[in-house]
């Protein structure tokens, strides 16, 4: 069957399997010269994707157990974060750390160590995973820790499911008092401000930017930053204190076809972003937004990656270190303006610093960007990665789909240890992707 | 308020599986049964885990007919709702010459799952209410050569239904048909399935669950297939048997 990330580009003829236990996985393993596993297939690119054998692990999704004294659940890979949040919200316990869409897998979520908007103070998803269960090439499942096998811990963090296929895993819930977050919207004119704004806001739990990034002249790098703190049941109005978890229901859209190319275009763009700046001025202060719209206002419309057409779409983002974000996002923002093919919504956030070995996050700015895929904009993409090598940045792999062997290598001094611990443990031949063949990775 | 109890047989099963977790998900207790209970133990927990209900677990052998009043009678509690999603499809090429495995098709979907919602029927009547839900399939609405083995067995346990619907139906115990089509399930994985008419199972639990609510009759879950299996009867034999669908 043909499949893709969830850029919808690129397309490929796929061999899937889908095990419903462990015999089955192993089996796959033992019996196919090489395979990726793939969760919910939200990764962006050809991350998740094997021709030749491509695992999807969405069937083993089984909590296993939790412990309601210090929070700890441990679950097969394919469980959603959005189910672990269905079950566990209304007795008090969230994620300790999301990223912008619910619908990813717990094994995903650990292959890419993604990130949420609290990186700047709890880290990628790496500070919450207790253990890894991992089936190597001979079928052998291994559970790694911080203490246990700490190289493998280490590598399968952000190594992209190149290291084994995720079983299950331990992780550390939050405890929380509501759904509810306070959200504080504060609009800022310019690049400089926007970064000032992030640094003044060290102290709040989450914070993230939308950026205009059509804006251009002394506007570039105008943005609506967002802080968000979890609200105490104390802080709630009378009417939702009485049942602090439940929220509205809401009413879900969904994109059912693909838009024409041209829904997107400069004009539309310009001014979605113009307005879309308006609208963050008029509203700043302080409110209070129901979880799901604070953490996952993509998820509420169902398909949105079909408004970009039926040649999909493809992501951008790379970090930038702390003493180069400014002239580096400066630079990136200018190109982009210049081409005004720029991006629907395109998100800034600090990173804080970043323990592990092949993890994306690095201590500075992260900028993520969508366009159309064309040649116009493949074109700018492979300017912005100059841009990114030039002040020092890297690449998240769970968004690319088209970089370059080149590129990655330059950016990144680290994958020359991952592609050892990947010999090294006979993973390399036996564990691949479009992408890490495309990468080689 | 605690809910009645629902009770799955052929628990492994996917849209099994799917059904279950809606049922827990309002609440209600649930006693999951099938041949190999051990495989059901991370099922159990996991459901525990998310819904807070109680979940139980009990060995049950479709084709052992002699152990099926022992079973019911063996439950915990005689549940308010009993949904049948026992099914083996096996490839019909396997089973044209293999006589005995052809049976096994047969009692599988037919003589095991009658066997065991007339157990449950007779101990419903008593009580005067409850609801029996049989999943069955278009493959029973005729046969076909691709598929005549499996679709001969549903066929009989559709109008095992259907008898026992109206046998019941002033007894105060509803009994519900479904037909769901092509559903992507492990019973269908590796066949190639057009999107437009495959279910998932998710969709089958919803429709099940609207048909227990509403005590609805016989149900297809994706409306096309009435259309479908409508079209496939009217075909008249002599045009019927010459062709390849």
């Amino acid at each position: 069957m043909k499949i893709s990330g969830w850029g919808r580009y690129p397309v490929l003829e796929v061999q899937t399997h889908k095990p419903r236990d462990m015999d089955a996985v192993r089996d796959c393993v033992l019996s196919q010269p090489t395979l990726i596993a793939r969760g919910n297939g939200r990764a962006y690119g050809d991350s998740a994707i094997n021709p030749s054998a491509t695992l999807d692990m969405r069937r083993l999704n089984r909590m296993l157990a939790f412990d309601p004294q210090n929070g700890q659940l441990v679950a097969e890979a394919g469980v959603l974060l959005g189910d672990i949040i269905s079950a566990f919200l209304s007795r008090g316990w969230f994620l300790w750390v999301t990223p912008g869409t619910k619908f990813v897998t717990l094994g995903g979520a650990i292959a890419a160590d993604v990130h949420g908007k609290n990186h700047h103070k709890d880290g990628s998803f790496r500070s919450s995973v207790d253990w890894i269960d991992l089936m190597g090439p001979d079928g052998v499942v291994r559970r790694c820790s911080r203490h246990s096998d700490p190289s493998l811990f280490d590598h399968t963090l952000g190594g992209m499911g190149l290291t084994g296929i995720i079983l299950r895993a331990a992780i550390q819930l939050r405890p929380v008092e509501s759904g509810w977050i306070r959200q504080t919207t504060i609009p800022t004119p310019n690049l400089k401000a926007t970064i000032a704004a992030f640094e003044t806001a060290r102290d709040a739990s989450y914070s993230v930017a939308w950026i205009d990034c059509l804006a251009s002249g002394d506007k570039i790098g105008r943005s609506i930053l967002k802080l968000g703190e979890h609200a105490t049941r104390r802080a709630l109005p009378a009417a939702q204190a009485l049942s602090p978890f439940s929220i509205p229901r809401k009413r879900r859209l969904s994109v059912p076809v693909d838009l024409p190319g041209l829904t997107l275009n400069a004009y539309t763009l310009r001014a979605f972003n113009a307005l879309y700046y308006k609208t963050g001025t008029r509203t700043s202060g302080e409110h209070l937004v129901d979880w799901d719209s604070y953490f996952y206002p993509l998820d509420a419309i169902h398909g949105w990656n079909r408004i970009y057409g039926r040649n999909g779409l493809a992501q951008f983002q790379c970090v930038l270190p702390l003493a180069r974000s400014e002239a580096g996002l400066g630079a990136l923002l200018s190109e982009i303006a210049k081409v005004g093919s720029g991006s629907f919504l395109a998100v800034l956030k600090r990173f804080g610093q970043q323990q592990s070995a092949f993890s994306f996050p690095m201590e500075g700015y992260t900028l993520a960007l969508d366009f159309p895929v064309n040649p116009k904009t493949l074109a700018l993409l492979e300017r912005l990665d100059k841009i990114v090598l030039d002040h020092e940045g890297r690449f998240y792999l769970a968004k690319d789909s088209r970089m370059s062997a080149a590129t990655l290598h330059a950016s990144d001094p680290r994958v020359a240890a991952f592609m050892a611990h990947r010999n090294r443990h006979g993973l390399a031949q036996r564990f691949l992707s479009a992408q890490s063949e495309r990468l080689s990775l | 308020m605690t809910k009645p109890a629902v009770l799955i047989l052929g628990a492994r099963s996917d849209i099994a599986r799917a059904v279950a977790h809606k049922f827990a998900a309002l609440g209600h207790p649930l006693q999951l049964a099938a041949r190999n209970v051990d495989r059901l133990k991370a099922d159990k927990t996991d459901i525990e885990l998310r819904y807070d209900v109680p979940v139980t677990l009990h060995a049950c052998d479709a084709l052992a007919i002699k152990t099926h009043a022992d079973f019911v009678a063996t439950l915990p509690e005689l549940p308010q709702i009993a949904i049948c999603a026992i099914g083996l499809m096996g490839r019909q090429s396997d089973h044209e010459h293999d006589i005995v495995a052809a049976t096994r098709i047969m009692r599988s979907n037919y003589e095991g799952p009658a066997s065991l919602l007339s157990h449950l029927a007779n101990q419903f009547e008593k009580r005067g209410n409850g609801t029996l839900v049989g999943i069955s399939s278009v493959a029973g609405e005729r046969g076909r050569a691709s598929n005549y083995i499996y679709g001969s067995a549903k066929a009989g346990f559709t109008a095992f239904l259907s008898g026992l619907r109206n046998r019941l139906a002033r007894r105060g115990v509803h009994v519900v048909t479904v037909l769901p089509g092509f559903v992507a399930t492990q019973m269908t994985d590796g066949l190639d399935l057009p999107a437009r008419l495959t279910a998932q199972p998710n969709e089958v639990a919803d429709a099940i669950l609207r048909a227990v609510k509403r005590k609805q009759d016989v149900i297809y879950v994706r409306r096309v297939w009435r259309l479908i299996m409508g079209l496939i009867r009217l075909i008249p034999e002599r045009m019927f048997k010459g062709m390849k669908i």
